[in-house]
């Protein structure tokens, strides 16, 4: 049994498995449910001046007949009265005070206002905060969310006021819409963040209604964009926690969000630097007990690998993880398809025919038995014809030995460079 | 059942015996089994298919929600593919064939062809439309899967054709010899309404030679295509063959098609003599009207009989016993001239004859009694031989030589398709084939037509 134990910041948790700030954390009674089932901690849906919601609220998208690929909301933040959360707040904490419980806030950028709202929620005896900035539907309108966590300079001058204020430990939560996640990350920092936590949701609209020409979803006929999440947009999460990273002047820990379903989307974060993740879309679809196998898995995954304590995963990948110029253009892998798996769908044969390098033949044998056979010298190694590929182990992607010694497109450049130099 | 004839059974318990035994997919079955199909380049399946559907087309258009386009899809190679979406031996044909067998288990093509025709049935969709009329006059003789798939191509491509058809409706096997628990008869009807509609003349109760004779055909037409199937089941040449209670398997699977359903056969022993499709589909049928008892005797053994696998193991779960290496020597009547006893002689198997198969021997002495009500044969079915010689064309027993390319007849205006040429080690006795050669057999004739239509000019 491995320790699952974290440290985000100073915030302790039994397990990196928190619920993020979203419905599944609106009340007491679902923290409490959620703590029971397994949940390491929760981000408590984000507080601020009550709002009011609409119906409807999410819509989904399929993909081949699999229900929630993606997942869209325009929910916005508490409707309940602060006080209401506060009491409950304190209730859960006494409950289980080896749980970690976040607040999420959004307040207008007003200095007093962050003042009054930190102090408020620390008084109930919460772990840590996490400030809204990544919000991108209805608050944003108002100022407020993603509107604010797109200017680097709004984002330092209110974490400095939160952090004025604060007590325990602050998360900034950042925002995906925006080109460069790390000058955000980088404001968060310089304004005095504890950690990061990213990504909120993607602008999104779900879809359209064909028949009726509504949008997805509606309100009395008109749609407004929402947030998206769910696993479609995991490597897009992965890669921006990815690049905070391995970025050297953002050094405080990442909280990772963004479409985690399993213990091994969880794995994947840590290794990219994240030092407990988030999730929502996944308990949403299929409820808190998910977690069960998340910490199950997790545990049998660290003790198959020898690591003692989940935190040795935390940016172990990282390093791996660099610019395109900086990749050895003198690597090569072939594809290899291993006849006594193949199952002759064909599929690689056309993926490669129609949309790659033509390099993978349709044959047959003298009694006449098709096979498929790659021409390794016009492989490209793209993987395009293992991604199609529908049967495990038919097609390996195969290292070849290194026919010039590696070299980087940066080292030709500057090879290059060199030699206009002479 | 058990005491005999005094079961009463009502005639909706019998009617929802004959009801399809397999229900449709539904939606969400529909959509997790198209989405699993990998929609292979070059797929085997539509090697597999004798009409060459394109499956993976079809299948994806299911999952995409486009049921009209797979409905067209698979009636466009197919014109009785509602059908056959029930009657192929899928295991043996598309299913067999998709790659996943090696994998994880076939698609269930057959499955869904049907969902996406039934689809077509219930929306009352118009699939195809006539051709511009060439001014060419094609007759078709018999409207079965062969008949009605080479005249649905013909009117598409412009053709004025009539199909003569002996029996009041078309559809030919489809509608009267595949039992109802397979193939509802508005299955084979919305099939032969699809053909109508382009303007195909369908002359029922029309019986070629008694009804009209084939010259005046030959004269009227421009060309004539012969799909008239086969005919009864052949005799058994046994004593007590005309007894009260001696059935012909086709007639008798006909009757359960056509006619209210009968309550003679409840709590009665029925044997059934002979182990090819319509033997199963005429002891389950005796199964479904109530008998407490059917048997199926077969004078070879399981492994020469030509029933397909998942007609056996249907009819084995319907409780239908077979008797191997039995075979009937004299049936039994009693004072009334109704069955009573059916004799028969136990068989092994000896040398192997000309078609390959171990001849079958009587065991000498071995006789014994059967106690039956009813006995039903289902050994073959004989030919429309003096149809086939009234066109004058070239028969082997009745079976019409054709080109194997063309199904040109020896008569140059005449082509054959369908079971009026299987046999004789010549085609395949699927309703799937006979469609297929319908289509081959109007690609033929509009070839030779088009060419004297080009003359001509």
């Amino acid at each position: 049994m491995a320790d699952l134990r974290i440290n985000l910041a100073g915030i302790e948790s039994p397990n990196p498995f928190w619920l993020a700030s979203a419905p599944p954390t609106n009340s007491g009674y679902q923290v409490q449910r959620a703590f029971e089932a397994g949940w390491g901690g929760a981000v408590w849906k984000t507080l601020g001046e009550p709002i009011i919601n609409t119906t409807a609220r999410f819509a989904a998208v399929s993909f081949n007949g699999k229900k929630v690929a993606g997942f869209n909301n325009i929910e916005l933040i508490t409707d309940r009265p602060l006080e209401v959360n506060l009491k409950e707040i304190y209730e859960t904490k006494k409950r289980f005070p080896n749980h970690a419980i976040i607040a999420s806030l959004m307040v207008e950028p007003e200095r007093e206002k962050w003042h009054e709202i930190v102090k408020r929620v620390e008084d109930v005896g919460v772990d840590g905060l996490e400030l809204n900035f990544g919000c991108p539907h209805g608050m944003a309108e108002r100022g407020m969310g993603a509107a604010s966590g797109q200017q680097p300079d709004l984002v330092e001058a209110q974490t400095m006021w939160a952090k004025e204020a604060a007590r325990t430990p602050v998360i900034v939560k950042l925002t995906p819409n925006i080109t460069d996640i790390t000058v955000t990350a980088c404001a968060a920092v310089q304004g005095g963040a504890d950690a990061i936590s990213m990504i909120n949701t993607i602008n999104s609209l779900a879809g359209v209604d064909i028949d009726t020409w509504n949008t997805i979803p509606h309100v009395a006929g008109k749609g407004a964009h929402g947030g998206y999440c769910g696993p479609a947009v995991k490597p897009i999460a992965l890669n921006m926690v990815a690049e905070c990273a391995r970025n050297p002047m953002i050094n405080v820990p990442i909280s990772g969000i963004g479409g985690i379903s399993t213990w091994k989307d969880a794995v994947e974060f840590m290794l990219m630097g994240a030092g407990g993740v988030q999730v929502c879309t996944a308990a949403m679809h299929h409820g808190f007990s998910i977690v069960e196998d998340m910490i199950d898995g997790l545990n049998n995954y660290l003790d198959e690998k020898g690591l003692a304590s989940v935190q040795d995963l935390i940016g172990k990948s990282v390093e791996r993880y660099s610019d395109w110029g900086n990749l050895d253009l003198n690597y090569r892998i072939v594809a290899r398809i291993n006849q006594d798996v193949c199952i002759n769908c064909n599929k690689c044969h056309i993926a490669c025919e129609d949309t790659s390098h033509q390099c993978i033949d349709m044959l047959a044998d003298p009694d006449g038995n098709r096979y498929l056979q790659v021409r390794e010298d016009d492989c490209v190694g793209c993987n395009l014809c293992s991604i199609v590929c529908p049967e495990d182990g038919a097609i390996d992607m195969v290292e070849l030995p290194h026919e010039q010694p590696p070299m980087t497109w940066n080292e030709r450049q500057t090879v290059l460079a060199g030699f206009k130099g002479n | 059942m058990n005491n005999g004839s005094q079961v009463f059974i009502s005639l909706e318990d019998l009617q929802r015996n004959f009801d399809e035994v397999r229900s449709g997919l539904s939606p969400a079955e529909a959509r997790d089994e198209s989405n699993r199909c990998l929609y292979c380049y070059d797929a085997p399946c539509i090697q597999a298919c004798p009409t060459g559907i394109n499956i993976p087309s079809f299948i994806k258009k299911i999952a995409s929600g486009n049921l009209k386009g797979s409905a067209r899809t698979i009636m466009e190679s197919n014109p009785v593919g509602a059908s056959c979406a029930r009657v192929c031996p899928t295991e043996e044909l598309c299913e067999g064939a998709c790659v996943l067998n090696h994998s994880t288990k076939p698609i269930m093509i057959g499955d869904l062809q049907r969902y996406a025709t039934d689809w077509a049935i219930k929306n009352e969709q118009a699939l195809f439309e006539r051709g511009k009329k060439n001014g060419m006059r094609v007759a078709v003789i018999g409207g079965g899967p062969a008949g009605l798939s080479a005249a649905r191509e013909l009117a598409r491509f412009g053709y004025e054709v009539t199909i003569f058809e002996a029996k009041e409706r078309a559809g030919g096997l489809d509608t009267y010899g595949i039992v109802s628990f397979r193939l509802p008869q508005r299955v084979s009807l919305w099939e032969v309404k699809q053909v109508e509609e382009l303007g195909v003349e369908i002359k029922t109760s029309t019986m070629v030679g008694r009804d009209i004779d084939p010259a005046e055909i030959l004269e009227a037409y421009d060309a004539v295509i012969v799909a008239v199937g086969m005919s009864k089941v052949p005799m058994l040449k046994i004593e007590g063959e005309e007894l009260e209670g001696v059935h012909d398997a086709i007639r008798f699977v006909e009757d359960t098609k056509t006619k209210e359903l009968t309550h003679q056969y409840v709590g009665k022993r029925v044997a059934v003599i002979g182990a090819g499709n319509t033997a199963i589909d005429a002891a389950t049928c005796s199964v479904r009207l109530g008998a407490e008892n059917v048997k199926i005797l077969y004078r070879r053994t399981q492994d020469e009989m030509t029933a397909y696998d998942f007609e056996y193991e249907f009819a084995k779960q319907d409780n239908v016993e077979f008797r191997w290496l039995t075979a009937p020597v004299r049936i039994v009547g009693d004072e009334n001239g109704t069955v009573k006893q059916l004799e028969c002689i136990r068989m092994e198997l000896g040398e192997p004859g000309a078609d390959g198969r171990r001849r079958p021997v009587p065991v000498k002495g071995s006789e014994f009694l059967l106690e039956v009500d009813a006995v039903i044969k289902a050994i073959g079915q004989t030919r429309h031989t003096a149809l086939v010689e009234a066109f004058g064309l070239q028969h082997q027993w009745g079976v019409v030589k054709v080109d194997l390319e063309t199904y040109q007849t020896s008569n140059e205006k005449i082509f054959a398709a369908g079971d009026v040429i299987f046999g004789d080690g010549q085609g395949e006795a699927m309703v799937v084939t006979a469609a297929q050669q319908g289509k081959t057999a109007a690609y033929a004739v509009h070839q030779k037509l088009r060419n004297s239509i080009i003359e001509t000019a």
